[in-house]
């Protein structure tokens, strides 16, 4: 029998918090993915919401790519606000 | 906080899988340098205490290391169901009714996390399952013993969890992410089954002279069997040296043995009950017990297929897959038939 398909398993650990990944389950198909999930990832109310997403819709950045691929942030340093020099006085800036 | 120390009392356990959290937080945030070749930077991520992740480079020996070694902690914790599975009806009441049903399913839970993280090195559950079954693969010595009365089942949380737990503990901080994730979430779950065991064993000591007994016996055959959990003394390991060096061990085999024993001495006066080595007591030189290291030639013995309960094991096993292959084809057959195109065409439904 062919082995059934990943998925990757995301919680809401609570209201207003984002969902993070938590691991990963095989099932048939999304709804038990979700049930199996809701077994095996929230045995003591761990979250409040499961989003179950088939590995295989994941498209990931290749580590390999490390350098070239988030490099072009790295001379950017006028993006961030400590950049700035904030003339003495001023204030509520 | 950084370091590899213990802390003294079993109680402090916790506190350390959540120090191993908050360091694995800490070390994401230390920037390493890209060595010039791969090799080099997953050196280099070794020694800053980062973490090796699933689509990381890595040295092809770390790869099998670690699929050997969380596929024989996932089989484990899977076998671990039966002992215990085996007084479910029979517990004594129905409070401990639910609360063993409640561990023994959290050892299934367990048992995925594990084979998960294994899949994420490449290596699928159904092939590891099937080395299992075929015998390729270990699970813990320890499982091939036998529960015979429910006092089994609280030296069983006290002794092989507390002996778990102390071999795990230092594993939420092994340099594979995945599997270092997996054992901070196993380690804070598993703290309920040692103390519900340590309970079981409190009542029956404090109750009638035969229970008494009861709970002496099944500290008596538990001992030995836990302390070779550890696996053999350090100048036998094969697998130690670069185990450290990798980060996937933080500790030699007779450091953690010693640990559990250190532990154990002083949880057994409270309980009331002896533990079985005449030769038990405190070396102050040492600030650590001595003790009688348990029968390495048994240990080698069960592994090697002979223990008590190997076959009986493994038959289980065998049984509950093949009988609950009409489950999956079920599953299977349900998700195919919701997958397919629904069946009128929607000029039929509208017409």
């Amino acid at each position: 029998m062919p082995e059934w398909p990943l998925w990757e398993v995301f919680v809401r650990p609570r209201r207003g918090l984002s969902h993070t990944h938590v691991g990963s389950l095989h099932a048939p198909d999304a709804a038990l993915a979700l049930r199996n999930a809701r077994d095996l990832f929230t045995r003591r109310q761990e979250g409040v919401s499961i989003w179950v997403v088939p590995a295989a819709a994941i498209t990931a950045s290749s580590p390999d790519e490390k350098d070239s691929f988030f490099d072009p942030a790295a001379d950017k340093v006028y993006r961030h606000p400590t950049f700035y020099e904030v003339p003495d006085g001023v204030q509520h800036l | 906080m950084y370091g590899n120390d213990f802390a003294a009392s079993g109680g402090e356990l916790l506190d350390q899988v959540a120090d191993a959290e908050r360091e694995l937080r800490a070390a994401a945030d230390r920037s390493v340098r890209g060595g010039s070749d791969e090799e080099t930077y997953f050196t280099e991520l070794v020694a800053a205490d980062q973490k090796i992740e699933p689509r990381d480079w890595m040295p092809d020996g770390y790869r099998k290391t670690l699929i050997r070694q969380i596929a024989q902690h996932a089989h484990s914790e899977i076998i671990g169901m039966q002992p215990e599975a085996n007084w479910l009806t029979r517990a004594p009441t129905l409070k401990r009714k639910a609360i063993l049903l409640a561990k023994v399913q959290d050892e299934a839970g367990h048992g995925l996390y594990l084979y998960a993280a294994a899949e994420t090195l490449g290596v699928s559950r159904d092939t590891l399952y099937d080395l299992l079954l075929a015998g390729r693969q270990k699970y813990s010595s320890i499982f091939n013993y036998p529960t015979l009365s429910w006092a089994d089942v609280g030296a069983i949380g006290w002794l092989v969890d507390g002996a778990a737990i102390v071999n795990q503990v230092p594993l939420c901080r092994c340099s594979y992410g995945p599997y270092a994730r997996a054992m901070i979430r196993i380690c804070k779950e598993e703290s309920f089954h040692q103390r519900q065991g340590y309970e079981i064993l409190y009542t029956l000591a404090h109750g009638t002279p035969g229970q008494k007994e009861m709970a002496q016996d099944a500290v008596d055959r538990w001992w030995y069997p836990s302390l070779a959990m550890f696996g053999p003394p350090d100048t036998d390991s094969t697998h130690s040296a670069q185990s450290m060096a990798w980060k996937i061990k933080r500790f030699s085999n007779d450091d953690l043995r010693q640990r559990f024993v250190d532990m154990c001495a002083q949880q057994a006066t409270v309980l009331g009950l002896t533990i079985p080595d005449p030769d038990l007591r405190w070396n102050p030189d040492r600030g650590a017990y001595d003790y009688t290291a348990p029968d390495y030639a048994e240990l080698m013995e069960v592994i090697r297929g002979n223990g008590p309960c190997n076959r009986a094991r493994m038959a289980n096993r065998r049984a509950a897959h093949e009988d609950g292959a009409w489950v999956r084809e079920a599953a299977a057959a349900y998700a195919a038939k919701h997958a397919a195109p629904a069946a009128p065409t929607a000029e039929a439904v509208h017409a």
